[in-house]
C-alpha cells in the first residue's frame, strides 16, 4: 500500500503512464477531500446500481395493479405507500431510475459530441464556418430550453425517445460555445503550429489535439447539465409528454399524484424527492469536478 | 527630531497559507515624526505590509503582531474597530500605487473625494463639494468643476494620482503613508506628482512614510531612510548620508545604480548573502547586534 | 485635454463607435429573429398531422383537398413557404387557435399579463432576497453563512419546480391553510375589476378595489415565491462570485483607508460595482422564469402564457404552440437586448 502511494505521489514520473496515474491519483484525492462531492458521487453511483439491479431490488412489480391495495400509507408493507392503482411506489421509483438513467446517458452521448464538433470546427476554421455555426447556436440559445423541447415534442409526438431527442436538440449549444472558446485559445498556441508544420490535416488536429484539450471543461459542464436534463425530462413527463404509461417515470408519477395531493400526500411527494435527490447528486458532483478539473471557472 | 508621531516596535506580519506560515515582516521597529521617512526595499521585502499593518488593513489569512504601535500617544492595537475608523483617513491616510485600481470605477472622482470629507465632518453635501473643489485646485487640477464629474477611467494616470492625494488629504490627517505613489505613472508626470505631494506635506507639517523601491528617489526626497530586506530593517540612516551607508546590502544597491557623474564600464550586479536575513544591522552608521 | 479621447462623429452627430455598436446589435438581433422563425417554421413542417386534413376533414373530396392545399400555399417550394411565413409574422398574423377559436395573437395578448405579473413578482423576490444573501455569503467566505447560501442555491438548482409548487400547496394551502387556492382570484372577486392592463394588481389599485388587490396578492404570493426561489438560487450564487472578485480589488482598500464603515465599503462601494454585471444576470433570470412559469402555471392553474402553451400542446393545437413559442423566443431576445442597453447605462466605462 505505502509503496503504491509513494509511486503515485512521486515528484518525477518515470513514464507517460506513470505521469497519468499520478495526475489521476491527485485529482481523485482532491475530489475525495470534499465531503459534498463524495456525497454527489455516491448518489450518482447509487442511481446506476439501482437502475442496473432494479428487478432484484424492487420488492414488487412496478406495473402490477391491485385495486384492493389503493392509497396505502407508507409503512412496513409498502415503504413508500401505493398509488391509485395499488402499485407499490417503492418499486416504481426503483424502476424509474432506469428511465432517468436512460435519458441522461442518451442525451449526454448525443448532445456532447455534437456540441464539441460544432464548437471545435467553428473555432478552428474560423471565418464563415464560425459565423454560420455560431449564429445557429445563438438561435437555439435564444429559446428557453424547456419551451423549445416542448415545441419539438409537440411536433414529434409524446414518448420517451422523442423526449430524449428534443432535450438533446436543446442541450448541445452551450457545449458548442465552450468548445469554441477553448479551441480559440488552443488554436494559436505553438504546439498546434508545430503539428501543422508536420503536415497534419485540420481534421487530425481537431480530433487528435483540440478535442482532448476541450474535454475536461466539457465534462464538468455536461455533469452539471445532467441535473438540468433530469429536471427537463421530469417536466416533460409531468406534462404528459415524456415516457408514456405504464412505464414508471418520476415526473409522470408526480403528475398523477397531483390529483390526490391533499388526501394522499405521498403519491406526489416521493417521486419528486427522487428527482430532487438525483439532480442534487449530479450538481454536487459537477461542482466538485469543476473545482478540480477547471479551477479557473469557479 | 521632535516627538515621534508614530512609533512601531517589534512588528511581525504572518500569513497562514495551506503550505504553512509565511512571515512577511519579521520584527521591525521604526519611528516617524513630522518628517519624510523613506522605506526602501525590493518586492517582497515587506515594506508594503509594514505600511498597511499600521492602518490595520491586513485581513485574514494575514496576522499582525507587534509589541507596540503608538500613534500620537494612542495605542492603536488597543482600539476597537469603530475607534480605528476614526484614525483611518482622519489621522492617518494612505496613497496607493495605481489610481487605475485604487479609485472606484463607478463613482465620479468628485463624489469619492467628498465622501472622504463627509465621513469625518458633519457638514452638508454642498459644503463637502465646496471643500472638494478647493482640494482639487490644491493638487493643481485646472477646471475642478469639470473634473469633479469625471469617472476614474476618464482621467489620466497623473491626474488620477492627484485625485487620490486630494482624497487622502481632504480630512487633514497628520500622517500620510505613500505606497509607491509614482511607480505606475509616466516618468514625465512622476516629478509633478511628487512636487505636489511634497508641497502639501510640508505646508501642513505632516509626517510622511514614503514607501518605494527607488533608492535615488527616496534619497533626494526624504529626510531619513530605512532599508528593508527579507522582512527586516537592515539599515537606518539620514538621507544625506546614504552614500556612506555601511550595510553590504545597501552598498550593493548603491553600486548597482548607474551614476551620471561617475560612469562605469559595467554595472555591478547585487549578489545576496543569506547571512543578511538574520545578520547584524546598521543604525545611523553604527553596527548593531 | 484630459484622458477622454477625441471622438469622430458619425451620422446624427453621434460618435461613430456607438453607431457601429448599435448597428452590430441590431444586425445580430435580426439574424437571431430570422433563425427563430426558421426553427418554428421547421417544427411546424415536421408535425405528423396533415394541416390540410385538419381544415377540410377526413371525408373531403380530392378536389377540395387540393384547393385548400393551394390556398394554404403548401404546394410551393419550402423556401417560398418560409418567405410567406415571415411576411405573415411581420404582419402580426400567427393563425387561429383550434382550441379557443380566437386568433393566436389575441389569445397571447389576453394571457400574457398574468405571466408578466407572476414573473415580475418572482424576480422581485429573487433580487430583494438573493442579492443580500450573495453579499453576506461572499463577506463570510468559507464560514457557515457561505455554506448555507451555497446549499440553498444547490437545492434551487436541483429541485423540480412543479414538485416544489405542489409541496408548497400541500403545506401552505392543504395543511396550514394560510395560502390561497390555485388560480388568480377568489371566485367572488372574478370580473369585479375591469381589465385595463391585464395585470390585476395594477388594475385593482388603479380602480381603488383594494379587496381585489389583496385577494390577488394573496393568490400571487405562493406561486411567485416558488418561482422566485429559482431566481434567488441563481442570483445569490452569481452575486457571491462577483462580490468575491470585487472585494479583492484595490479600491476596496481605498474605501477602508478613508475610514468608511465596513457596511459602507461593502454595500456602497463593492456592491455598486457588482450591480453592473448583475444586471445581465437579473435579466437572464427574468427570461428563465418564463420557462419555469410553464410548469408553475400548470401547478397553480395560473391563466398565463405557460398554461396556454401546455393546454395547446395537449390539444396538439400547433398554431397556438408555435405562436407562443415564437413570442417567448422574442421576449428572450428582447430581454437580452435590454440587459445590454442597461449595462451600457450603468457602467460608466461602457457609455
Amino acid at each position: 500500500m505505502t509503496a503504491l502511494r509513494t509511486w503515485l505521489t512521486a515528484d518525477t514520473p518515470t513514464s507517460r503512464n506513470h505521469a497519468r496515474a499520478i495526475q489521476a491519483y491527485l485529482s481523485w484525492r482532491a475530489l475525495a477531500s470534499n465531503p459534498l462531492t463524495v456525497m454527489g458521487l455516491l448518489i450518482v453511483v447509487l442511481l446506476v446500481v439501482v437502475a442496473a439491479l432494479a428487478p432484484m431490488l424492487a420488492p414488487r412489480s412496478p406495473i402490477a395493479q391491485d385495486l384492493t391495495q389503493r392509497f396505502i400509507e407508507p409503512g412496513w408493507q409498502h415503504w413508500f405507500g401505493t398509488d391509485e392503482f395499488g402499485r407499490d411506489i417503492l418499486s416504481r421509483v426503483i424502476y424509474g431510475a432506469r428511465v432517468t438513467l436512460y435519458i441522461v446517458v442518451l442525451v449526454a452521448v448525443t448532445a456532447a459530441p455534437v456540441g464539441l464538433l460544432v464548437g471545435t470546427v467553428a473555432g478552428y476554421f474560423g471565418g464563415w464556418a464560425d459565423v454560420v455555426l455560431m449564429r445557429l447556436t445563438d438561435v437555439f440559445l435564444a429559446f428557453p430550453r424547456l419551451i423549445l423541447a416542448l415545441a419539438f415534442v409537440a411536433a414529434l409526438g409524446p414518448g420517451i425517445e422523442n423526449a430524449v431527442l428534443a432535450i438533446a436538440l436543446t442541450a448541445w449549444p452551450p457545449y458548442a460555445r465552450i468548445a469554441r472558446a477553448e479551441t480559440l485559445t488552443v488554436r494559436s498556441s505553438d504546439f498546434i503550429a508545430a503539428v501543422r508544420l508536420q503536415g497534419a490535416s485540420g481534421l487530425r488536429i481537431i480530433l487528435g489535439h483540440v478535442v482532448p484539450l476541450c474535454s475536461s471543461s466539457l465534462i464538468v459542464r455536461v455533469t452539471l447539465d445532467m441535473a438540468g436534463v433530469i429536471l427537463t425530462a421530469a417536466g416533460l413527463g409531468f406534462l404528459g409528454l415524456g415516457a408514456q404509461p405504464p412505464l414508471a417515470e418520476w415526473g409522470a408519477m408526480v403528475s398523477t399524484g397531483r390529483r390526490y395531493l391533499l388526501d394522499f400526500w405521498w403519491v406526489a411527494t416521493i417521486p419528486g424527492l427522487a428527482i430532487f435527490t438525483v439532480s442534487l447528486g449530479f450538481n454536487l458532483l459537477g461542482d466538485g469536478l469543476r473545482d478540480v478539473l477547471d479551477p479557473k471557472s469557479s | 527630531m521632535s516627538l515621534p508621531l508614530l512609533s512601531v516596535e517589534g512588528l511581525h506580519v504572518r500569513f497562514h497559507t495551506p503550505k504553512g506560515v509565511v512571515e512577511a515582516v519579521r520584527g521591525i521597529s521604526f519611528e516617524v515624526g513630522r518628517e519624510k521617512l523613506g522605506i526602501v526595499g525590493e518586492s517582497g521585502s515587506g515594506k508594503t505590509m509594514a505600511g498597511r499593518s499600521v492602518l490595520r488593513l491586513i485581513r485574514p489569512p494575514g496576522e499582525v503582531r507587534a509589541k507596540r504601535i503608538v500613534f500620537d500617544g494612542t495605542d492603536l492595537q488597543a482600539l476597537d474597530e469603530v475607534a480605528m475608523r476614526e484614525v483611518r483617513g482622519r489621522r492617518i491616510a494612505m496613497v496607493m500605487q495605481d489610481p487605475k485600481f485604487s479609485l472606484n470605477p463607478v463613482m465620479t472622482v468628485g463624489d469619492q473625494i467628498a465622501e472622504a470629507y463627509l465621513v469625518h465632518h458633519k457638514v452638508v453635501a454642498a459644503q463637502a463639494r465646496e471643500r472638494t473643489l478647493e482640494m482639487l485646485a490644491a493638487v493643481k487640477i485646472r477646471d475642478p468643476e469639470r473634473v469633479y464629474g469625471l469617472y476614474p477611467h476618464e482621467v489620466s494616470g497623473g491626474m488620477g494620482q492627484r485625485v487620490m492625494i486630494a482624497m487622502m488629504l481632504i480630512p487633514d490627517p497628520d500622517l500620510l503613508i505613500a505606497d509607491e505613489p509614482t511607480s505606475a505613472l509616466d516618468v514625465t508626470v512622476q516629478m509633478q506628482v511628487l512636487a505636489i505631494l511634497d508641497d502639501l506635506v510640508t505646508q501642513r507639517g505632516m509626517g510622511l512614510m514614503f514607501i518605494s523601491h527607488d533608492l535615488n528617489l527616496v534619497a533626494s526626497f526624504c529626510d531619513r531612510v530605512v532599508i528593508m530586506y527579507a522582512g527586516r530593517i537592515v539599515e537606518t540612516c539620514r538621507a544625506a548620508e546614504l552614500q556612506s551607508a555601511r550595510h553590504p546590502y545597501t552598498r550593493g544597491l548603491l553600486a548597482s545604480l548607474p551614476r551620471i557623474d561617475r560612469p562605469v564600464g559595467e554595472l555591478s550586479v547585487l549578489s545576496r548573502d543569506p547571512a543578511w536575513r538574520d545578520g547584524a544591522v546598521v543604525v545611523d552608521g553604527e553596527m548593531v547586534g | 485635454m484630459t484622458g477622454s479621447t477625441a471622438k469622430t462623429t458619425g451620422g446624427f452627430g453621434l460618435p461613430s463607435r456607438h453607431v457601429w455598436a448599435v448597428a452590430k446589435v441590431v444586425g445580430t438581433v435580426l439574424m437571431t429573429f430570422l433563425g427563430l422563425l426558421l426553427v418554428t417554421f421547421l417544427i411546424g413542417r415536421v408535425v405528423p398531422i396533415d394541416p390540410v386534413l385538419s381544415v377540410v376533414g377526413e371525408r373531403a373530396s380530392q378536389e377540395t383537398y387540393e384547393q385548400v392545399r393551394r390556398e394554404m400555399g403548401l404546394h410551393l417550394p419550402l423556401w417560398e413557404q418560409f418567405f410567406r411565413y415571415v411576411l405573415q409574422v411581420l404582419r402580426g398574423e400567427l393563425g387561429k387557435s383550434v382550441l379557443t377559436a380566437h386568433t393566436v395573437v389575441d389569445d397571447i395578448i389576453r394571457v400574457f399579463p398574468a405571466t408578466l405579473e407572476l414573473a415580475t413578482m418572482a424576480t422581485f423576490l429573487g433580487v430583494v432576497i438573493g442579492v443580500p444573501m450573495g453579499v453576506v455569503a461572499a463577506v463570510n467566505q468559507g464560514r457557515w453563512p457561505d455554506q448555507l447560501v451555497r446549499l440553498l442555491g444547490l437545492f434551487g438548482y436541483s429541485m423540480p419546480v412543479f414538485w416544489l409548487g405542489l409541496m408548497g400547496l400541500l403545506l401552505f394551502y392543504g395543511i396550514l391553510g394560510i395560502a390561497a387556492a390555485p388560480g388568480r382570484l377568489s371566485f367572488h372577486n372574478l370580473d369585479v375589476v375591469e381589465s385595463w392592463s391585464g395585470v390585476i394588481l395594477l388594475d385593482a389599485a388603479l380602480q381603488g378595489e383594494w379587496e381585489v388587490f389583496f385577494d390577488a396578492l394573496h393568490h400571487l404570493i405562493l406561486p411567485a415565491a416558488v418561482l422566485g426561489y429559482f431566481s434567488l438560487a441563481y442570483i445569490s450564487r452569481m452575486t457571491r462570485s462577483f462580490m468575491l472578485e470585487q472585494l479583492r480589488q484595490e479600491y476596496v482598500t481605498t474605501a477602508r483607508v478613508k475610514g468608511l464603515s465596513e457596511a459602507r465599503v461593502i454595500w456602497r462601494h463593492a456592491l455598486g460595482n457588482v450591480m453592473v454585471p448583475l444586471i445581465t444576470v437579473i435579466a437572464l433570470s427574468y427570461a428563465n422564469l418564463l420557462e419555469g412559469s410553464v410548469l408553475t402555471e400548470t401547478v397553480f392553474a395560473w391563466p398565463g402564457l405557460g398554461l396556454y402553451l401546455t393546454n395547446s400542446l395537449l390539444a396538439a393545437d400547433m398554431n397556438a404552440v408555435l405562436g407562443a413559442t415564437l413570442v417567448v423566443g422574442m421576449i428572450f431576445i428582447g430581454i437580452n437586448l435590454l440587459s445590454d442597453l442597461l449595462y451600457r447605462l450603468f457602467d460608466p466605462r461602457a457609455r
